[in-house]
Protein backbone atom coordinates (compact mmCIF):
# COMPACT_ATOMS: atom_id res chain seq x y z
CA UNK A 1 0.00 0.00 0.00
CA UNK A 2 2.33 2.08 -0.97
CA UNK A 3 -0.48 4.74 -1.66
CA UNK A 4 -1.71 5.40 1.55
CA UNK A 5 1.63 5.36 2.96
CA UNK A 6 2.61 8.54 0.82
CA UNK A 7 -0.55 10.21 0.67
CA UNK A 8 0.02 13.32 2.05
CA UNK A 9 3.37 13.67 0.09
CA UNK A 10 1.38 13.12 -2.94
CA UNK A 11 -1.20 14.94 -1.69
CA UNK A 12 1.62 18.30 -1.49
CA UNK A 13 3.16 17.76 -4.42
CA UNK A 14 0.06 17.83 -6.16
CA UNK A 15 -1.34 21.54 -4.82
CA UNK A 16 2.16 22.42 -5.03
CA UNK A 17 2.56 22.10 -8.88
CA UNK A 18 -0.63 23.18 -8.89
CA UNK A 19 0.33 26.83 -7.80
CA UNK A 20 1.97 29.50 -10.33
CA UNK A 21 5.69 29.35 -10.29
CA UNK A 22 6.04 32.61 -8.10
CA UNK A 23 3.91 30.83 -5.51
CA UNK A 24 5.42 27.70 -5.37
CA UNK A 25 7.95 27.86 -2.39
CA UNK A 26 6.28 29.87 -0.01
CA UNK A 27 3.22 27.25 -1.37
CA UNK A 28 5.89 24.13 -0.29
CA UNK A 29 7.12 25.76 2.82
CA UNK A 30 3.50 26.58 4.19
CA UNK A 31 2.29 23.22 3.55
CA UNK A 32 5.07 21.42 5.33
CA UNK A 33 4.31 23.46 8.11
CA UNK A 34 0.38 23.22 8.25
CA UNK A 35 0.50 19.16 9.19
CA UNK A 36 2.12 20.18 12.35
CA UNK A 37 0.13 23.28 12.88
CA UNK A 38 -3.31 20.76 12.28
CA UNK A 39 -2.17 17.38 14.06
CA UNK A 40 -0.45 18.03 16.98
CA UNK A 41 -2.49 20.89 18.92
CA UNK A 42 -5.35 18.18 17.70
CA UNK A 43 -3.90 15.34 19.43
CA UNK A 44 -2.89 17.87 22.54
CA UNK A 45 -6.88 18.53 22.66
CA UNK A 46 -7.38 14.77 22.76
CA UNK A 47 -4.76 13.88 24.78
CA UNK A 48 -6.20 16.36 27.87
CA UNK A 49 -9.50 14.54 27.86
CA UNK A 50 -8.10 11.38 27.66
CA UNK A 51 -5.60 12.28 30.23
CA UNK A 52 -8.36 13.29 31.98
CA UNK A 53 -10.64 10.46 31.84
CA UNK A 54 -7.70 7.69 32.34
CA UNK A 55 -6.79 9.45 35.57
CA UNK A 56 -10.15 9.12 36.63
CA UNK A 57 -10.02 5.76 36.00
CA UNK A 58 -6.81 4.74 38.07
CA UNK A 59 -8.04 6.65 40.61
CA UNK A 60 -11.50 4.61 40.84
CA UNK A 61 -13.86 7.70 39.22
CA UNK A 62 -14.84 8.71 36.35
CA UNK A 63 -13.75 11.15 34.54
CA UNK A 64 -15.57 14.36 32.71
CA UNK A 65 -18.26 12.78 31.07
CA UNK A 66 -21.11 15.41 30.36
CA UNK A 67 -19.78 16.80 27.37
CA UNK A 68 -20.42 15.09 24.09
CA UNK A 69 -20.09 11.01 23.98
CA UNK A 70 -18.44 9.83 26.74
CA UNK A 71 -16.94 13.32 27.66
CA UNK A 72 -14.66 13.55 24.30
CA UNK A 73 -15.80 17.08 23.54
CA UNK A 74 -14.43 18.39 26.74
CA UNK A 75 -11.51 19.79 24.88
CA UNK A 76 -13.92 21.96 23.01
CA UNK A 77 -15.65 22.82 26.50
CA UNK A 78 -12.16 23.52 27.84
CA UNK A 79 -11.04 25.71 24.33
CA UNK A 80 -14.18 28.11 24.54
CA UNK A 81 -13.77 28.82 28.57
CA UNK A 82 -9.98 29.54 28.35
CA UNK A 83 -10.74 32.00 25.31
CA UNK A 84 -13.78 33.52 26.95
CA UNK A 85 -11.54 33.90 30.59
CA UNK A 86 -10.54 37.49 31.68
CA UNK A 87 -6.86 38.29 31.32
CA UNK A 88 -5.40 39.89 34.41
CA UNK A 89 -1.99 40.81 34.73
CA UNK A 90 -0.92 42.31 37.88
CA UNK A 91 -0.18 45.84 38.44
CA UNK A 92 3.23 45.31 39.58
CA UNK A 93 4.02 42.79 36.47
CA UNK A 94 6.79 43.86 34.16
CA UNK A 95 4.63 43.47 30.96
CA UNK A 96 6.26 42.96 28.29
CA UNK A 97 8.48 40.22 29.78
CA UNK A 98 4.84 38.82 30.95
CA UNK A 99 3.29 39.27 27.57
CA UNK A 100 6.20 37.95 26.18
CA UNK A 101 6.72 34.83 27.92
CA UNK A 102 3.71 32.55 26.93
CA UNK A 103 5.20 33.28 22.98
CA UNK A 104 8.94 32.66 24.12
CA UNK A 105 7.72 29.31 25.16
CA UNK A 106 5.64 28.08 22.47
CA UNK A 107 7.79 28.98 19.58
CA UNK A 108 11.05 27.06 20.32
CA UNK A 109 8.54 24.05 20.82
CA UNK A 110 6.92 24.35 17.67
CA UNK A 111 10.29 24.50 15.84
CA UNK A 112 11.27 20.99 17.19
CA UNK A 113 8.71 19.56 15.26
CA UNK A 114 10.65 20.42 12.27
CA UNK A 115 13.66 18.11 11.62
CA UNK A 116 11.53 15.06 12.77
CA UNK A 117 10.47 12.07 10.36
CA UNK A 118 6.73 11.45 11.36
CA UNK A 119 6.68 9.00 8.06
CA UNK A 120 8.64 7.82 4.89
CA UNK A 121 9.70 10.98 4.06
CA UNK A 122 7.62 13.31 5.88
CA UNK A 123 9.80 15.43 7.50
CA UNK A 124 9.74 19.43 6.49
CA UNK A 125 13.26 19.90 7.28
CA UNK A 126 16.53 18.07 6.54
CA UNK A 127 19.38 19.21 8.65
CA UNK A 128 23.02 17.59 8.57
CA UNK A 129 22.93 18.69 12.35
CA UNK A 130 19.29 17.96 13.24
CA UNK A 131 19.77 16.60 16.37
CA UNK A 132 21.86 19.37 17.15
CA UNK A 133 18.76 21.70 16.29
CA UNK A 134 16.70 19.72 18.37
CA UNK A 135 18.08 20.51 21.64
CA UNK A 136 19.53 24.43 20.64
CA UNK A 137 15.65 25.03 20.43
CA UNK A 138 14.71 22.91 24.09
CA UNK A 139 17.21 25.21 25.61
CA UNK A 140 15.19 28.09 24.65
CA UNK A 141 12.54 26.76 26.54
CA UNK A 142 14.41 27.47 29.77
CA UNK A 143 15.28 30.97 29.36
CA UNK A 144 10.94 31.43 28.63
CA UNK A 145 10.25 29.92 32.05
CA UNK A 146 12.90 31.94 34.09
CA UNK A 147 10.93 35.27 31.47
CA UNK A 148 7.15 33.83 32.95
CA UNK A 149 8.03 33.47 36.26
CA UNK A 150 10.21 36.66 37.08
CA UNK A 151 8.10 38.93 35.43
CA UNK A 152 5.29 37.91 37.71
CA UNK A 153 6.59 40.12 40.87
CA UNK A 154 5.64 37.01 42.69
CA UNK A 155 7.58 35.04 45.67
CA UNK A 156 6.06 32.04 44.67
CA UNK A 157 6.08 32.13 40.52
CA UNK A 158 10.30 33.40 41.34
CA UNK A 159 10.47 30.08 43.28
CA UNK A 160 8.93 27.76 41.10
CA UNK A 161 10.90 29.48 38.27
CA UNK A 162 13.82 28.71 39.74
CA UNK A 163 13.37 25.28 40.53
CA UNK A 164 12.00 24.39 37.09
CA UNK A 165 15.23 26.47 35.46
CA UNK A 166 17.19 23.74 37.74
CA UNK A 167 15.32 21.01 36.97
CA UNK A 168 15.49 21.29 33.44
CA UNK A 169 19.11 22.23 33.66
CA UNK A 170 19.89 18.99 35.46
CA UNK A 171 18.39 16.94 33.56
CA UNK A 172 19.83 18.00 30.41
CA UNK A 173 22.48 16.24 30.17
CA UNK A 174 21.39 12.87 30.70
CA UNK A 175 18.57 13.46 28.01
CA UNK A 176 21.35 14.73 25.72
CA UNK A 177 24.17 11.93 26.79
CA UNK A 178 21.26 9.51 25.84
CA UNK A 179 20.78 10.78 22.69
CA UNK A 180 24.34 10.86 22.11
CA UNK A 181 25.13 6.89 22.63
CA UNK A 182 22.57 6.19 19.39
CA UNK A 183 24.65 9.15 17.64
CA UNK A 184 27.61 6.98 18.57
CA UNK A 185 26.60 3.92 16.82
CA UNK A 186 24.62 5.67 13.63
CA UNK A 187 27.53 7.48 13.31
CA UNK A 188 24.94 10.56 12.28
CA UNK A 189 23.01 13.72 13.68
CA UNK A 190 20.90 13.15 10.91
CA UNK A 191 17.06 12.23 12.36
CA UNK A 192 16.32 10.88 8.62
CA UNK A 193 19.84 8.57 9.29
CA UNK A 194 18.82 7.33 12.16
CA UNK A 195 15.46 5.79 11.46
CA UNK A 196 17.38 4.32 8.31
CA UNK A 197 19.71 2.33 10.70
CA UNK A 198 17.02 1.13 12.28
CA UNK A 199 15.64 -1.08 9.70
CA UNK A 200 15.44 -4.41 8.57
CA UNK A 201 15.00 -7.17 11.35
CA UNK A 202 17.52 -9.64 12.96
CA UNK A 203 17.52 -12.78 15.16
CA UNK A 204 16.69 -16.43 14.88
CA UNK A 205 13.95 -16.58 12.19
CA UNK A 206 14.16 -12.19 11.30
CA UNK A 207 11.53 -11.70 14.19
CA UNK A 208 13.15 -9.02 16.15
CA UNK A 209 13.40 -5.63 14.52
CA UNK A 210 16.92 -4.06 14.30
CA UNK A 211 15.61 -1.02 16.84
CA UNK A 212 18.06 0.88 19.16
CA UNK A 213 15.73 0.00 22.00
CA UNK A 214 16.55 -4.24 21.89
CA UNK A 215 20.03 -3.58 22.61
CA UNK A 216 21.59 -3.83 25.96
CA UNK A 217 22.30 -0.25 25.40
CA UNK A 218 19.46 0.75 23.74
CA UNK A 219 16.67 0.11 26.52
CA UNK A 220 19.38 1.25 29.42
CA UNK A 221 19.02 4.65 26.96
CA UNK A 222 15.82 4.43 26.56
CA UNK A 223 14.73 4.16 29.95
CA UNK A 224 17.02 7.24 30.62
CA UNK A 225 15.64 9.04 27.84
CA UNK A 226 11.93 9.08 29.38
CA UNK A 227 12.87 9.67 32.60
CA UNK A 228 15.43 12.96 31.55
CA UNK A 229 12.00 13.60 29.08
CA UNK A 230 9.56 13.50 31.95
CA UNK A 231 11.47 16.09 33.80
CA UNK A 232 12.22 17.93 31.12
CA UNK A 233 8.75 18.38 30.26
CA UNK A 234 7.83 18.92 34.00
CA UNK A 235 5.56 16.22 34.01
CA UNK A 236 4.95 13.89 37.02
CA UNK A 237 6.50 12.81 39.36
CA UNK A 238 9.28 15.44 38.22
CA UNK A 239 6.22 18.19 38.17
CA UNK A 240 7.28 19.95 41.42
CA UNK A 241 7.73 23.54 40.03
CA UNK A 242 4.13 23.52 38.97
CA UNK A 243 2.33 21.48 41.15
CA UNK A 244 -1.14 22.65 42.30
CA UNK A 245 -0.62 21.13 45.67
CA UNK A 246 2.70 22.33 46.73
CA UNK A 247 3.35 25.57 44.95
CA UNK A 248 0.40 26.60 43.44
CA UNK A 249 1.34 26.15 40.14
CA UNK A 250 4.32 27.55 40.54
CA UNK A 251 5.92 29.80 37.35
CA UNK A 252 2.31 30.24 35.77
CA UNK A 253 -0.06 31.21 38.72
CA UNK A 254 -0.33 34.69 37.60
CA UNK A 255 -1.20 34.04 33.74
CA UNK A 256 -5.26 33.15 33.38
CA UNK A 257 -7.29 32.94 30.29
CA UNK A 258 -5.24 32.28 26.95
CA UNK A 259 -2.08 32.83 28.04
CA UNK A 260 -2.20 30.08 30.33
CA UNK A 261 -3.76 27.49 27.51
CA UNK A 262 -0.33 28.66 25.53
CA UNK A 263 1.17 27.77 28.40
CA UNK A 264 -0.70 24.26 28.80
CA UNK A 265 0.05 23.63 24.61
CA UNK A 266 3.68 24.89 25.35
CA UNK A 267 4.43 22.26 27.75
CA UNK A 268 1.76 19.31 26.15
CA UNK A 269 3.47 19.59 22.49
CA UNK A 270 7.22 19.76 24.13
CA UNK A 271 5.83 16.40 25.71
CA UNK A 272 4.62 15.14 22.35
CA UNK A 273 8.12 16.52 20.47
CA UNK A 274 10.43 14.64 22.72
CA UNK A 275 8.77 11.80 22.94
CA UNK A 276 8.84 11.83 19.06
CA UNK A 277 12.31 12.14 19.51
CA UNK A 278 12.72 9.21 21.52
CA UNK A 279 10.79 7.52 18.98
CA UNK A 280 13.19 8.66 16.18
CA UNK A 281 16.57 8.03 18.36
CA UNK A 282 15.27 4.53 20.14
CA UNK A 283 11.75 2.32 19.17
CA UNK A 284 12.77 2.53 15.37
CA UNK A 285 11.04 5.90 14.00
CA UNK A 286 8.32 4.74 11.57
CA UNK A 287 9.15 1.23 11.34
CA UNK A 288 7.10 -1.58 11.62
CA UNK A 289 7.69 -3.53 14.57
CA UNK A 290 7.76 -7.41 12.59
CA UNK A 291 8.27 -8.31 9.38
CA UNK A 292 4.62 -9.73 8.46
CA UNK A 293 3.05 -8.45 5.21
CA UNK A 294 -0.17 -7.72 7.23
CA UNK A 295 2.61 -5.14 8.63
CA UNK A 296 3.51 -3.55 5.67
CA UNK A 297 0.04 -2.54 4.71
CA UNK A 298 -0.16 -0.22 7.85
CA UNK A 299 1.38 2.78 6.38
CA UNK A 300 3.90 4.73 7.89
CA UNK A 301 2.91 7.35 9.74
CA UNK A 302 0.16 5.57 11.32
CA UNK A 303 3.30 3.13 12.94
CA UNK A 304 4.37 6.55 14.08
CA UNK A 305 1.38 7.90 15.61
CA UNK A 306 0.95 4.30 17.20
CA UNK A 307 4.21 4.80 19.55
CA UNK A 308 3.33 8.37 20.04
CA UNK A 309 0.15 7.61 21.31
CA UNK A 310 1.52 4.30 23.42
CA UNK A 311 4.40 6.89 24.73
CA UNK A 312 1.49 9.50 25.62
CA UNK A 313 -0.52 6.83 27.85
CA UNK A 314 2.55 5.30 29.53
CA UNK A 315 3.54 9.02 30.56
CA UNK A 316 -0.62 9.42 31.90
CA UNK A 317 -0.05 5.93 33.52
CA UNK A 318 3.16 7.15 35.68
CA UNK A 319 1.60 10.09 36.65
CA UNK A 320 -1.34 8.22 38.23
CA UNK A 321 0.67 5.92 39.62
CA UNK A 322 3.47 7.63 41.37
CA UNK A 323 3.94 10.07 43.84
CA UNK A 324 5.63 12.94 43.14
CA UNK A 325 9.49 14.05 43.95
CA UNK A 326 10.66 16.70 46.10
CA UNK A 327 12.72 19.15 44.57
CA UNK A 328 16.00 17.63 46.45
CA UNK A 329 15.09 14.14 45.77
CA UNK A 330 14.69 15.05 41.74
CA UNK A 331 18.33 16.62 41.71
CA UNK A 332 19.88 13.91 43.53
CA UNK A 333 18.33 11.60 41.12
CA UNK A 334 19.53 13.57 37.92
CA UNK A 335 23.40 13.98 39.41
CA UNK A 336 24.04 11.05 41.48
CA UNK A 337 22.40 8.40 39.60
CA UNK A 338 21.21 9.13 35.73
CA UNK A 339 24.47 10.78 35.42
CA UNK A 340 26.67 8.71 36.31
CA UNK A 341 24.17 5.50 34.34
CA UNK A 342 24.38 7.86 31.35
CA UNK A 343 28.44 8.15 31.25
CA UNK A 344 28.35 3.96 31.52
CA UNK A 345 25.63 4.09 28.18
CA UNK A 346 28.31 5.99 26.42
CA UNK A 347 31.24 3.29 27.73
CA UNK A 348 28.66 0.19 26.96
CA UNK A 349 28.26 1.85 23.28
CA UNK A 350 31.53 1.71 22.83
CA UNK A 351 32.52 -2.06 23.78
CA UNK A 352 29.07 -3.21 21.81
CA UNK A 353 30.36 -1.03 18.51
CA UNK A 354 33.49 -3.06 19.16
CA UNK A 355 32.13 -6.48 20.10
CA UNK A 356 29.98 -5.80 16.84
CA UNK A 357 33.40 -7.34 14.57
CA UNK A 358 33.02 -10.80 16.71
CA UNK A 359 32.19 -13.33 14.65
CA UNK A 360 32.66 -16.94 17.02
CA UNK A 361 29.90 -18.90 17.74
CA UNK A 362 27.75 -17.86 20.54
CA UNK A 363 28.91 -14.03 20.05
CA UNK A 364 25.39 -12.26 20.35
CA UNK A 365 24.83 -14.30 23.72
CA UNK A 366 28.55 -12.80 24.91
CA UNK A 367 27.78 -9.34 23.62
CA UNK A 368 24.93 -9.12 25.74
CA UNK A 369 26.02 -10.71 28.78
CA UNK A 370 29.14 -8.13 28.57
CA UNK A 371 27.26 -5.15 27.98
CA UNK A 372 23.94 -5.99 30.01
CA UNK A 373 26.16 -7.23 33.36
CA UNK A 374 27.79 -4.02 32.86
CA UNK A 375 24.45 -1.76 32.71
CA UNK A 376 23.08 -3.59 35.64
CA UNK A 377 26.36 -4.32 37.97
CA UNK A 378 26.57 0.30 38.36
CA UNK A 379 22.90 0.31 38.45
CA UNK A 380 22.27 -1.68 41.56
CA UNK A 381 25.44 -0.34 43.45
CA UNK A 382 24.60 2.85 42.35
CA UNK A 383 20.96 2.29 43.91
CA UNK A 384 22.07 0.43 47.16
CA UNK A 385 24.68 3.11 47.99
CA UNK A 386 22.28 5.73 47.45
CA UNK A 387 19.82 4.23 49.36
CA UNK A 388 22.12 3.48 52.47
CA UNK A 389 23.56 6.87 52.45
CA UNK A 390 20.18 7.92 53.71
CA UNK A 391 20.14 6.21 56.91
CA UNK A 392 16.53 5.16 56.46
CA UNK A 393 15.62 3.33 60.37
CA UNK A 394 13.01 0.97 61.17
CA UNK A 395 9.31 3.07 60.49
CA UNK A 396 8.18 4.37 63.94
CA UNK A 397 5.26 5.33 64.55
CA UNK A 398 4.01 8.34 67.28
CA UNK A 399 0.52 8.34 68.14
CA UNK A 400 -1.19 11.22 69.63
CA UNK A 401 -1.84 10.85 73.31
CA UNK B 1 24.82 41.89 1.34
CA UNK B 2 22.02 40.51 0.69
CA UNK B 3 18.73 41.08 2.32
CA UNK B 4 19.00 38.33 5.25
CA UNK B 5 22.36 39.51 6.72
CA UNK B 6 20.56 43.42 6.55
CA UNK B 7 18.12 41.76 9.34
CA UNK B 8 20.24 39.79 10.71
CA UNK B 9 22.39 42.41 11.51
CA UNK B 10 20.24 44.65 12.40
CA UNK B 11 18.58 42.03 15.07
CA UNK B 12 22.05 41.91 17.02
CA UNK B 13 23.05 45.65 16.70
CA UNK B 14 19.82 46.47 18.41
CA UNK B 15 19.62 44.29 20.62
CA UNK B 16 23.44 44.42 22.14
CA UNK B 17 22.40 48.63 21.63
CA UNK B 18 19.20 47.77 24.38
CA UNK B 19 21.79 45.24 26.50
CA UNK B 20 23.85 48.29 27.21
CA UNK B 21 21.23 51.16 27.75
CA UNK B 22 17.92 49.83 29.27
CA UNK B 23 17.26 50.85 33.04
CA UNK B 24 15.87 47.12 33.75
CA UNK B 25 18.61 44.89 34.67
CA UNK B 26 16.67 41.80 33.49
CA UNK B 27 15.91 43.31 30.43
CA UNK B 28 19.55 43.91 29.70
CA UNK B 29 20.24 39.95 30.20
CA UNK B 30 17.23 39.32 27.38
CA UNK B 31 18.33 41.49 25.28
CA UNK B 32 22.13 39.89 25.32
CA UNK B 33 20.32 36.16 25.10
CA UNK B 34 18.77 38.00 21.40
CA UNK B 35 22.21 39.05 20.74
CA UNK B 36 23.35 35.75 21.25
CA UNK B 37 21.05 34.21 19.21
CA UNK B 38 21.65 36.99 16.50
CA UNK B 39 25.04 35.61 16.02
CA UNK B 40 23.91 32.42 15.54
CA UNK B 41 22.02 33.10 13.06
CA UNK B 42 24.90 34.63 11.53
CA UNK B 43 26.81 31.35 11.81
CA UNK B 44 23.98 29.75 9.92
CA UNK B 45 23.83 32.26 7.11
CA UNK B 46 27.47 31.27 6.57
CA UNK B 47 26.48 27.84 6.44
CA UNK B 48 28.53 26.46 9.48
CA UNK B 49 25.68 24.86 10.85
CA UNK B 50 27.03 23.04 14.12
CA UNK B 51 28.86 26.49 15.27
CA UNK B 52 25.13 27.90 15.13
CA UNK B 53 23.44 25.42 17.15
CA UNK B 54 26.29 24.89 19.11
CA UNK B 55 26.42 28.63 19.81
CA UNK B 56 22.51 28.27 21.10
CA UNK B 57 22.65 25.40 22.71
CA UNK B 58 25.67 27.12 24.99
CA UNK B 59 25.37 30.74 24.90
CA UNK B 60 21.27 30.92 25.01
CA UNK B 61 20.76 27.54 27.07
CA UNK B 62 23.49 27.84 29.91
CA UNK B 63 25.40 31.37 29.61
CA UNK B 64 22.01 34.00 29.54
CA UNK B 65 20.36 31.65 31.95
CA UNK B 66 23.55 32.04 34.10
CA UNK B 67 23.66 35.84 33.79
CA UNK B 68 20.13 36.08 34.63
CA UNK B 69 20.44 33.88 38.03
CA UNK B 70 23.42 36.14 38.45
CA UNK B 71 21.65 39.13 38.29
CA UNK B 72 18.80 37.62 40.61
CA UNK B 73 20.54 36.33 43.18
CA UNK B 74 23.11 39.47 44.28
CA UNK B 75 21.30 42.79 43.24
CA UNK B 76 17.75 43.66 43.92
CA UNK B 77 15.82 43.88 40.48
CA UNK B 78 14.38 48.24 41.50
CA UNK B 79 15.79 50.00 38.28
CA UNK B 80 18.48 52.74 39.90
CA UNK B 81 18.30 56.28 40.12
CA UNK B 82 21.77 56.99 38.50
CA UNK B 83 22.41 59.23 35.64
CA UNK B 84 22.13 56.96 32.43
CA UNK B 85 25.71 58.30 30.78
CA UNK B 86 28.44 58.43 33.61
CA UNK B 87 31.14 61.30 33.62
CA UNK B 88 33.65 60.46 31.02
CA UNK B 89 31.09 59.29 28.50
CA UNK B 90 32.77 61.27 25.85
CA UNK B 91 36.37 60.46 26.17
CA UNK B 92 35.21 56.41 26.53
CA UNK B 93 33.25 57.08 22.92
CA UNK B 94 36.39 58.27 21.79
CA UNK B 95 38.49 55.71 22.80
CA UNK B 96 35.58 53.15 21.74
CA UNK B 97 35.89 54.84 18.04
CA UNK B 98 39.52 54.49 17.93
CA UNK B 99 39.59 51.32 18.79
CA UNK B 100 36.80 50.37 15.76
CA UNK B 101 38.70 51.94 13.61
CA UNK B 102 41.71 50.44 14.41
CA UNK B 103 39.84 47.12 13.46
CA UNK B 104 38.50 47.24 10.53
CA UNK B 105 41.61 48.89 9.22
CA UNK B 106 42.94 45.84 10.41
CA UNK B 107 40.48 43.16 8.94
CA UNK B 108 40.64 44.73 5.48
CA UNK B 109 43.96 44.72 5.24
CA UNK B 110 44.43 41.22 6.01
CA UNK B 111 44.38 38.01 4.09
CA UNK B 112 40.48 37.04 5.03
CA UNK B 113 39.56 40.35 3.14
CA UNK B 114 41.64 40.26 0.20
CA UNK B 115 41.25 36.58 -1.39
CA UNK B 116 38.44 37.35 -4.36
CA UNK B 117 35.99 34.12 -4.00
CA UNK B 118 36.92 32.21 -0.97
CA UNK B 119 36.44 28.46 -1.35
CA UNK B 120 34.33 27.85 2.06
CA UNK B 121 35.62 24.29 3.76
CA UNK B 122 32.80 21.82 4.09
CA UNK B 123 31.70 21.93 7.92
CA UNK B 124 29.85 18.93 7.85
CA UNK B 125 29.48 17.87 11.53
CA UNK B 126 31.61 14.59 10.44
CA UNK B 127 34.32 16.48 9.30
CA UNK B 128 34.24 18.83 12.73
CA UNK B 129 34.49 15.28 14.53
CA UNK B 130 37.29 14.16 12.66
CA UNK B 131 39.21 17.19 13.32
CA UNK B 132 37.90 17.88 16.70
CA UNK B 133 39.85 13.50 17.59
CA UNK B 134 42.76 14.48 15.07
CA UNK B 135 44.25 18.01 14.66
CA UNK B 136 43.07 19.53 17.57
CA UNK B 137 42.34 16.51 20.34
CA UNK B 138 45.42 18.66 22.66
CA UNK B 139 43.10 21.67 22.93
CA UNK B 140 39.90 19.73 23.37
CA UNK B 141 41.77 17.87 25.85
CA UNK B 142 42.78 21.51 27.94
CA UNK B 143 39.37 22.81 27.19
CA UNK B 144 37.85 19.59 29.24
CA UNK B 145 40.40 19.73 31.89
CA UNK B 146 39.63 23.52 32.30
CA UNK B 147 35.94 22.80 32.44
CA UNK B 148 36.75 19.87 35.36
CA UNK B 149 38.58 22.60 37.01
CA UNK B 150 35.39 24.68 36.81
CA UNK B 151 33.15 22.50 38.17
CA UNK B 152 35.00 21.34 40.91
CA UNK B 153 36.08 25.19 42.00
CA UNK B 154 32.10 25.20 41.71
CA UNK B 155 31.17 22.34 43.75
CA UNK B 156 33.34 23.48 46.32
CA UNK B 157 32.48 27.09 46.67
CA UNK B 158 28.59 26.10 46.96
CA UNK B 159 29.44 23.15 49.73
CA UNK B 160 27.92 23.56 53.41
CA UNK B 161 31.64 24.06 55.33
CA UNK B 162 32.06 21.57 58.12
CA UNK B 163 32.49 23.46 61.35
CA UNK B 164 35.79 23.36 62.59
CA UNK B 165 36.20 20.95 65.09
CA UNK B 166 38.40 23.72 67.97
CA UNK B 167 36.70 26.47 66.99
CA UNK B 168 33.34 25.88 68.75
CA UNK B 169 33.21 24.69 72.01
Amino acid sequence: MEFLDQIFIWTKTQVVGALPDVLQVPGSILLSILPIMAVFPLLFALTTVAERKILGRIQNRLGPNRVGPFGFLQWAADGIKTITKEDLVPRNADKIVHFLAPVALLAPVLLAYSVLPFGRGMYAIELDAGLLFFFAVGAGTELAVFMAGWSSRNKYSLLGAMRAVAQMISYELPLLLSAVSVVMIVGSLNPNEIVAAQEGFKGAGGLIPNWHVFTPWGLAGFGLFMIAAAAESNRSPFDLPEAESEIIAGYFVEYSGMKFATFFLAEYLGLFVISSLGIVLFLGGWHAPAPFALFEIVPSWAWFMGKLVTIIFCFIWVRGTLPRLRIDQLMNFAWKFMLPMTLINLLVVAIWQYALAWDFVGAGLLRWLICGGLLVGPYLALGQGLMNSRNWGKRTYRYAS
Amino acid sequence: MDIAFIIIAALTFVSALAAISLRNLVHCALSVAVTFVGLALLYLKLGAEFVGFAQIVVYVGAVAILIVFAILLTKSSETSNEPRYSRGAIWSGVVAAVAFAGLVAAISASQVSLTSSPVAPSASVEKIGQDLMSKYVLPLEAIGLLLTAALIGAVIIAMKEKPAEGDEQ
